[in-house]
C-alpha cells in the first residue's frame, strides 16, 4: 500500500441515532432541570469556605504594646517579585530597627507569599480574605497603619513535611 | 341560564377595543416574564440558579432589565444607512405583536350587554393571516442586518431570509393537514372541531404537528435553527450593531414569535382552549346562536356559558401554552445549532417531501373514510389516528439513521463509504483492515 488515507471511524449506520440521541440529550437537561441541588454560591449570604493556604491581601503582625513585629530587615522587599513592597528602615535610641513608612502595593502584588515565607520575626504575612473592594485607587496601597488593622486570619505557611497539608 | 346573543355595534367596539389592549398587555407581560424562564430554566438545566436577586425569586428582573435597557446609550454606527437601521426593529416587533389577534384564547364570556368572544378579531381568515404576518418578520431582521453595514449583521439577515423562505413551507403544508381535517382556516372553528372529533388534532396528525414543532423553531429562529444570530459564528448576527431598547426590541419580537408559535401548537393541535374530556365548554356560533352541540336528530344544543368556564379555559389554554414556551426553552438548552448547510437540507429534501406525502396521504385516508360514510367524530378521528401513528413510526424510523444530518461528506451513508473504502483497501484510522460492509457483524456480540 503506496499511500495511507485516513478513514474516520464514524457509528455504524445501524447503531446510529440522532433521534434516540435527542431524546436522551432532552432527559438528561430535564433531569438536571428538576433536580434540587444546585452548584450556585449566594455570596453575600453563603460565604466560600477559604482553603488554609488561601493567599489574599496582606495583613501585619503587633506586638502586645501595639508596635509592629517588623524589624526593617529589607527581606521581603528583596524577595519581592512584583516589586511591591516599599521599606524604609528606621533604629531608635534603643537600637531596635524599625519600619518608618512600610507600603505594599495591593495592585503589583501577585500574592505569591513569599514575603510571609522570608520574615524573620513571622510579621508579614498573606492572609485569607478576598473582598478587596474600594472607591479609589490609592486604596489599595496598604500602608503601615492599615496592615496592622487587618484582622482576618492569615495563611498558612507551606510545610515540606506535609506537602498536602493533610 | 344567561341571555345568549350576539353583541350590538356599539358594545362590540367596546369589547373589541377592551379585548385589544388586554391581549396586548397579557402579550407584553408574558414575553417580560419569558426572559425571565427562560434565564431561570437555562439556569436549572446548567444546576445554577439564574437570576433571583431582583424581587421575590428573581421576578422583578424583567422590570429591572427594561430600565436597564431603556437607559442605556443608543450606538448608531457611523456607516449605517440610518432610516433603515431604525426600521428594522420596528419592523421585527410589528408582525409579532399583531399574530396573537386571531388565536382565540378562551370559551366566549357572558356580559350583561351579550356573550363575548375570547379572541381579539375573528377575522375569516385565520391561520392564513397569521402565515402571512409572521412571515413579514423577516424583513425586519434583513434590513436590521443589511442596514448596519457590518459583515457578520450582514450574513444573519441573509441567512434568516433564506431559513425563513425554507421553512415557511413546511411549516404551510403541516399546517394545510389541519385545514383539511377542520374543513376551514378561522381557528375558532378548529377549536370547534377538535371539541367535536373528541379527540386533539395532535393524535389524527402526529407528524404534522411534529413537522410544525420544527417548523415553528426554525421560524422563531429558535435554537437549534438560530442561524441568523449564531453567536459562536456571526457574533449577534443581525443585531450585532443594536444596543438598548432597539436590541429589545428584537428580544421582545422573538419571544413574541414563541408565544405565537406556542398559541398555535396548542390551538391547531392540542384543542385550543378547550379542556378534554368534558363536553360542558364546548361553544361555537352556529346560525347566529350559540350552541354545545348537536343531538342524534341533529339539531343544536343550546350552550351555556358562564364566567367560570371562561376562566377554566383560559387556564387551559395558557397551562398549554406555557408548556410548549417551556419546550422551546427546554430544547434551546438541549440541542447544538445545526450546521447551515444541515438546516438547508432538512428544510427542503427531508420536511418538504415529507409533508407533502403526508398531505396526500390524510387527504387519501380522508376521502376513503367519506366514501364509506364514516361520520367526523371519534371514530374517524381514531382511523386517522392510526393512519398517521404507522407513518409517523416509518418516518422517525428513516430519519432515526444518520440520513438527514449526516457529516461532511454528505453523499450516502456511512456504510456506502466505508464500503467504497474497504472495495480499495484502505485501512481506516484505527490501522484495521476496513470490512466489507456486508461481512461487518456487531463488534458488542464477538
Amino acid at each position: 500500500m503506496a499511500i495511507s488515507v485516513k478513514v474516520m471511524r464514524r457509528p455504524d449506520p445501524g447503531r446510529t441515532s440522532y433521534m434516540r440521541a435527542t431524546l436522551k440529550g432532552m432527559s438528561l437537561t430535564f433531569k438536571h432541570l428538576v433536580r434540587l441541588k444546585k452548584v450556585t454560591l449566594e455570596y453575600p449570604e453563603d460565604q466560600p469556605e477559604l482553603h488554609p493556604r488561601w493567599r489574599g491581601t496582606h495583613r501585619m503582625e503587633v506586638h502586645a504594646d501595639g508596635r509592629p513585629k517588623c524589624v526593617a530587615c529589607g527581606l521581603c522587599p528583596t524577595v519581592c517579585p512584583a516589586n511591591c513592597i516599599r521599606l524604609v528602615g528606621g533604629e531608635d535610641d534603643q537600637g531596635n530597627r524599625y519600619p518608618i513608612v512600610y507600603e505594599i502595593d495591593e495592585f503589583r502584588c501577585i500574592f505569591c507569599g513569599m514575603c510571609q515565607e522570608v520574615c524573620p520575626v513571622e510579621a508579614i504575612h498573606v492572609g485569607q480574605h478576598f473582598e478587596n473592594a474600594e472607591y479609589t485607587r490609592d486604596r489599595f496601597v496598604y500602608d503601615l497603619d492599615r496592615l496592622m488593622e487587618q484582622d482576618h486570619p492569615t495563611t498558612l505557611l507551606w510545610d515540606p513535611s506535609d506537602p498536602r497539608s493533610e | 341560564m344567561h341571555e345568549m346573543q350576539q353583541l350590538s355595534t356599539f358594545w362590540f367596539w367596546v369589547a373589541g377595543a377592551a379585548k385589544v389592549i388586554g391581549v396586548f398587555t397579557v402579550v407584553m407581560l408574558a414575553v417580560a416574564y419569558m426572559t425571565l424562564a427562560e434565564r431561570r430554566v437555562s439556569g436549572f438545566i446548567q444546576d445554577r440558579l439564574g437570576p433571583n436577586r431582583v424581587g421575590p425569586f428573581g421576578l422583578l428582573q424583567p422590570i429591572a432589565d427594561a430600565v436597564k435597557n431603556l437607559i442605556k446609550e443608543e450606538t448608531m454606527p457611523g456607516t449605517s444607512s440610518k432610516f433603515y437601521f431604525v426600521l428594522g426593529p420596528m419592523l421585527a416587533i410589528m408582525p409579532a405583536v399583531v399574530t396573537f389577534a386571531v388565536i382565540p384564547i378562551a370559551a366566549p364570556l357572558p356580559t350583561p350587554v351579550g356573550t363575548v368572544d375570547m379572541i381579539v378579531a375573528d377575522v375569516p381568515i385565520g391561520i392564513l393571516y397569521i402565515l402571512a404576518l409572521s412571515s413579514l418578520a423577516v424583513y425586519g431582521i434583513v434590513l436590521a442586518g443589511w442596514a448596519s453595514n457590518n459583515k457578520y449583521a450582514f450574513l444573519g439577515g441573509l441567512r434568516a431570509s433564506a431559513q425563513m423562505i425554507s421553512y415557511e413551507v413546511a411549516l404551510g403544508l403541516s399546517v394545510i393537514a389541519v385545514l383539511l381535517l377542520a374543513g376551514n382556516v378561522t381557528l375558532t372553528e378548529m377549536v370547534w372541531q377538535q371539541q367535536q372529533m373528541k379527540l386533539w388534532f395532535v393524535f389524527p396528525l402526529s407528524l404534522a404537528f411534529i413537522f410544525f414543532v420544527i417548523s415553528a423553531l426554525a421560524e422563531t429562529n429558535r435554537l437549534p435553527f438560530d442561524m441568523p444570530e449564531a453567536e459562536s459564528e456571526l457574533i449577534t448576527g443581525y443585531h450585532t450593531e443594536y444596543s438598548a431598547m432597539k436590541f429589545s426590541m428584537f428580544f421582545i419580537a422573538e419571544y413574541s414569535h414563541v408565544l405565537t408559535a406556542s398559541a398555535l401548537m396548542a390551538t391547531l393541535f392540542f384543542g385550543g382552549w378547550d379542556i378534554p374530556v368534558w363536553t360542558g365548554d364546548d361553544m361555537f356560533w352556529h346560525e347566529g346562536a350559540l350552541i354545545r352541540g348537536f343531538d342524534e336528530a341533529g339539531a343544536p344544543i343550546a350552550a351555556t356559558p358562564s364566567v367560570l368556564i371562561t376562566l377554566l379555559t383560559l387556564g387551559a389554554f395558557s397551562a398549554k401554552t406555557a408548556f410548549f414556551v417551556l419546550l422551546y426553552i427546554w430544547i434551546r438548552w438541549t440541542l447544538p445549532r445545526f450546521r447551515y448547510d444541515q438546516v438547508m437540507h432538512l428544510g427542503w429534501k427531508v420536511l418538504l417531501p415529507a409533508a407533502l406525502g403526508y398531505i396526500v396521504l390524510i387527504a387519501g385516508t380522508m376521502l376513503v373514510l367519506d366514501q364509506l360514510g364514516v361520520p367526523f367524530g371519534l371514530r374517524y378521528g381514531l382511523i386517522l389516528t392510526g393512519v398517521s401513528g404507522v407513518t409517523t413510526v416509518a418516518f422517525l424510523f428513516f430519519v432515526d439513521r444518520d440520513r438527514v444530518i449526516s457529516g461532511a461528506h454528505g453523499q450516502g451513508s456511512v456504510a456506502r463509504i466505508r464500503a467504497r473504502a474497504a472495495a480499495a483497501g484502505i485501512r481506516d484510522a484505527h490501522g484495521a483492515q476496513a470490512a466489507p460492509a456486508t461481512a461487518r457483524s456487531n463488534p458488542a456480540s464477538s
